[in-house]
């Protein structure tokens, strides 16, 4: 009997054990999960919590004060810049370690690792296109220049030296919900993490599916759907100005018009994983002419996806060589969008088009050669192993062109052959060292300084724009964006012929730029940089509405204030509805309206134009605006099944505006013939199933529609770790760019006195740890349009009283 | 007398061990404690379960208090759905609580079946 009960019991509490300490069973290990001694409850950080330290650290050269603020924002004090940014590379582990190693990780296409295969088609589709190539053969130009190999370096080790000191206990939530360990970071994550940015900003593109628009629509619908310019452009450089005649001379091939122009093939497959194509920004810098205080303004606000962990790190690095201050890249040394004692700097993206593909004929199987110029020319194969969690290995062979990747070929889609495959010519897979403009821009004291710094930038193009203290302000639209003949690289280009390659790039000098010009202000908000005249062929993916707004509220505004600026930065003001009502209203046959109907049409034609939260115009606006682009433009669409771009709002209104008769306002697939009134009414109709529906729910109302949310990095796996439901206004094409989840991601507005006058905020917190109250306690301030002032703290304040901590890492032997 | 011993040691040397050993050390502390304190199997078991349950649930508590139950919040929608800390904490209590109790038990059987 008693051995029958040990027995039992042994057997009961081996599987016990093995339950509670798997993730086979449960997704979560309960054992270690729950353990109080090494499991989450040793993440939930004391409030009252004494971030007070006194560490002697390998690979500082001298002591490195950290000064913690009531936000927990830390003020590096160092003499030497190198040991700054080790402590910054410790203070970015030590507060968002998971994060930055999760986002390097997808960057490399690693994320199979440890989520499992449902990660792997993503993971190939990062090495297809070259990741890990270009981080490569950036990290190659960084560690040539000494000055950012020793940033780096020290970056790297400080980021080490806190890994060192990780336990079990210790280690952050996420690593203990997926179940791994962070490794050693290396410089060649930095280098990765530049690239997602990459491909975040200058990541999108549509060849394939202009290639596909080229054969279904023909070349002029073409161009009547997806125009090189808006009508109410408002350009980043203001219209009128004069362009020298180009220093490049771009003639298309001679048989360009028959083999390019009138291609005449479709692409059956679709793209994964585009960047969203909201990415952008906006930024203006008014000249002190223009302000209260004399001093010029600078203003920015990087509209991004919103995410918990922030993709933003608030620092303060003050050495011998400079004093700076603003947000940092946990995965980068230095400050990345902020300010120092004598110049602000910010950015937007330029949104141009940096990526083309070229189709390519492999002479067999083995894609060891690929036909060019004619004859068989070798490919490199780079051989991609992707380790997968629970499986065994995979082997991707990528071939490598003149042009770069081979991303899309039979073996990663199938409806290819080796006659028919795609490489992908990106200028972020080109040799460069971008880091060295931001160590560059913390120091610069003047344009000079500037305008030397942005030169070392390739890719993604920004407007980068800059105030200083002396009162100069500037834009340059800065990136080394390739030369392109009218037309060249819309569609899908011949890849067997070198002169359809790139010729080079646009000249610095002829980049898109201003220096503290008439108007009193430059800005941008990632509309096309310039009118028709400038000299060269620049698509790109371009934004129209922002840009009005922003500047006709510029151009009104005297004795600029800090306040005025902030007001803007929150402007809820939709131009766009203020153009496209007028056609609602004139077009719909108000007799043919339900009671119901003219209920909403009633809503809308009183709506003051705001995005305001509770507005409810707004919702009924948007909804009836999609009905009619959908009754006008998804017949056209969806004519052949194959894969398309949706032609850009502002093709609809600016059509419509001029021309009733606009040829795709009829539905291709009736026998009928549907005019403007038609769909117009048809598209309220429409609307109002779903406005009604809405109303039901209670969410008529922008923001209860719209839910601002801001996600944890894991999405919806992991909602406990985001905050949903945030009231907040704004919208795409709106100056406040808050949409459901994704917008002002950091706002800031720097005066340029003496002392600087700086306020910001960003929708997170200083801190990772969802165990944290540092964790999301800014969301509320910028969810309600306020903002925290900086404290650009300076030597002598090391006893302020908005110091609550102090962190001194002194140099061990 | 020996089943308070049996709690209270359980708890201190859940702890001690807890300070080097991973989450299964509390089982490790149940064998111990179950094979050297002689006792009914039913009541090395209840022993030790009140001995772990009380030092994770009470330490979970004190953690969780000090951090307003930031935590616990979340981490308790993951796991039963709702924001609720003290399911949370009851949950840790039980799991720590079994896994060392059905370990005393096993220790307990193990001393019966050496004695002669």
């Amino acid at each position: 009997m008693k051995y029958f009960i040990f027995a039992i019991s042994l057997l009961i509490n081996a599987s016990l054990f093995y339950a509670l300490n798997t993730r086979e069973l449960l997704p979560i290990p309960m054992g270690s999960f729950l353990s109080v001694q090494e499991g989450i409850w040793q993440n939930a950080e004391p409030v009252d919590y004494d971030f007070s330290e006194n560490l002697n650290v390998k690979g500082i050269n001298g002591k490195v004060d950290v000064y913690l603020d009531d936000r927990l924002v830390p003020h590096i004090f160092a003499e030497d810049e190198n040991d700054a940014y080790f402590v910054q590379g410790y203070l970015h582990a030590k507060f968002r370690l998971w994060q930055m190693e999760f986002q390097t990780f997808a960057a490399a296409g690693r994320l199979s690792e440890f989520v499992g295969d449902k990660a792997i088609p993503f993971d190939r589709n990062q090495r297809r296109m070259g990741m890990v190539f270009a981080a490569e053969n950036a990290l190659s130009a960084m560690e040539k220049d000494d000055s950012t190999k020793h940033a780096l370096d020290a970056y790297t080790n400080g980021i080490n030296a806190y890994i060192s000191t990780l336990n079990t206990a210790k280690l952050p939530i996420e690593y203990k919900l997926l179940g791994y360990k962070p490794e050693k970071w290396s410089n060649l994550k930095s280098a990765l993490f530049t690239k997602q940015m990459t491909y975040t900003l200058a990541g999108y593109d549509k060849d394939l599916e202009y290639t596909n628009a080229l054969k279904v629509l023909g070349e002029e619908n073409f161009k009547l759907l997806y125009p090189e310019l808006a009508d109410s452009l408002y350009p980043v450089i203001a219209k009128g100005t004069a362009y020298a005649k180009p220093l490049a001379d771009l003639i298309p091939p001679a048989d360009a018009d028959s083999v390019y122009f009138k291609r005449n093939d479709s692409i059956h497959f679709t793209q994964d994983f585009k960047p969203n194509p909201s990415n952008g920004s906006n930024n203006w810098a008014v000249s002190g002419s223009r302000t209260q205080s004399g001093k010029p303004i600078l203003s920015n606000d990087p509209h991004l996806g919103l995410t918990l962990p922030s993709i933003w790190f608030e620092i303060q690095l003050h050495t011998k060589a400079y004093n700076s201050y603003g947000v940092s890249f946990p995965g980068l040394p230095g400050v990345v969008i902020g300010f120092n004692d004598s110049i602000a700097f910010g950015f937007t993206n330029a949104g141009r088009d940096v990526k083309d593909y070229y189709e390519i004929k492999f002479q067999d199987e083995s894609k060891s050669a690929y036909w060019f110029n004619g004859e068989w020319k070798n490919a490199t194969q780079r051989v991609e192993k992707i380790k997968v969690k629970g499986s065994n290995e995979i082997l991707d062979t990528v071939a490598y062109t003149v042009f770069g990747p081979v991303i899309y070929d039979k073996s990663f889609k199938n409806d290819l052959s080796n006659e028919k495959a795609y490489a992908l010519r990106w200028v972020a897979h080109d040799t460069s060292n971008i880091l060295k403009m931001w160590l560059l821009l913390n120091r610069a004291k003047n344009y000079e300084d500037y305008h030397h710094a942005i030169s070392y930038f390739n890719v993604p193009g920004q407007n980068m724009i800059f105030a200083s203290h002396t009162g100069d302000i500037a834009l340059w639209q800065q990136a080394t964006f390739p030369l392109r003949w009218k037309g060249q690289g819309l569609f899908v280009m011949p890849g067997y012929d070198s002169s359809y390659m790139w010729k080079g790039y646009i000249s610095m000098e002829e980049n898109p730029h201003a220096l503290n010009p008439a108007s009193g202000y430059v800005s941008s908000a990632n509309q096309r940089p310039t009118d028709s005249t400038y000299p060269y062929f620049i698509p790109g993916s371009y934004e129209v509405y922002r840009a009005i707004t922003i500047n006709k509220r510029l151009d009104a505004m005297k004795n600029i204030t800090v306040e005025d600026m902030k007001a803007l930065q929150n402007d809820n003001y939709n131009v766009f509805a203020e153009l496209a009502r007028p056609i609602l209203s004139k077009y719909v046959n108000r007799n043919e309206l339900s009671s119901e109907a003219s209920g909403y049409l009633q809503i809308i034609e009183s709506w003051n134009l705001m995005n305001d939260p509770t507005e409810k115009g707004v919702t009924c606006f948007n909804a009836w605006w999609d009905s009619l682009y959908n009754n006008i433009f998804l017949d056209d669409l969806q004519q052949a099944k194959i894969p398309l771009v949706r032609p850009e709002k502002f093709v609809l209104l600016e059509a419509l505006t001029k021309d009733s008769a606009f040829r795709f306002i009829d539905n291709r697939n009736t026998a009928e013939f549907e005019d403007l009134h038609y769909q117009v009414t048809s598209a309220l109709k429409k609307a109002v199933v779903n406005l009604s529906k809405l109303e039901n729910e209670g969410k008529l109302e922008w923001a209860k529609y719209k839910n601002t949310t801001v996600y944890h990095l894991l999405k919806t796996n992991a909602m406990p770790f985001a905050r949903s439901g945030i009231l907040n206004g704004g919208g795409n094409g709106i100056v406040n760019a808050t949409q459901h989840d994704h917008g002002p991601s950091w706002r800031m507005v720097i005066e340029m006195t003496q002392p600087i006058n700086a306020h910001a905020v960003y929708p997170g917190g200083q801190s990772g740890n969802p165990g944290s109250k540092f964790y999301d306690n800014f969301i509320d301030t910028w969810a309600k349009g306020e903002y925290y002032k900086i404290f650009f703290m300076q030597s002598s304040d090391t006893s302020s009283e908005q110091i609550k901590w102090t962190m001194s890492f002194n140099p061990a032997s | 007398m020996k089943f308070l011993a049996s709690i209270i040691l359980s708890a201190l040397l859940s702890y001690a061990t807890g300070l080097f050993l991973p989450w299964w050390s509390i089982m490790i502390v149940g064998l111990i404690i179950g094979y050297s304190i002689p006792q009914k199997r039913i009541l090395s078991f209840v022993s030790v379960f009140i001995g772990v349950a009380l030092f994770w649930g009470l330490f979970a508590y004190f953690i969780s208090n000090a951090n307003d139950h930031i935590l616990a919040k979340r981490v308790a929608v993951f796991i039963v759905k709702k924001e609720d800390p003290i399911i949370l904490m009851l949950i840790t209590a039980v799991v720590g609580g079994l896994s060392a109790g059905i370990s005393a038990v096993t220790g307990r059987s193990f001393a019966l079946l050496l004695k002669k």
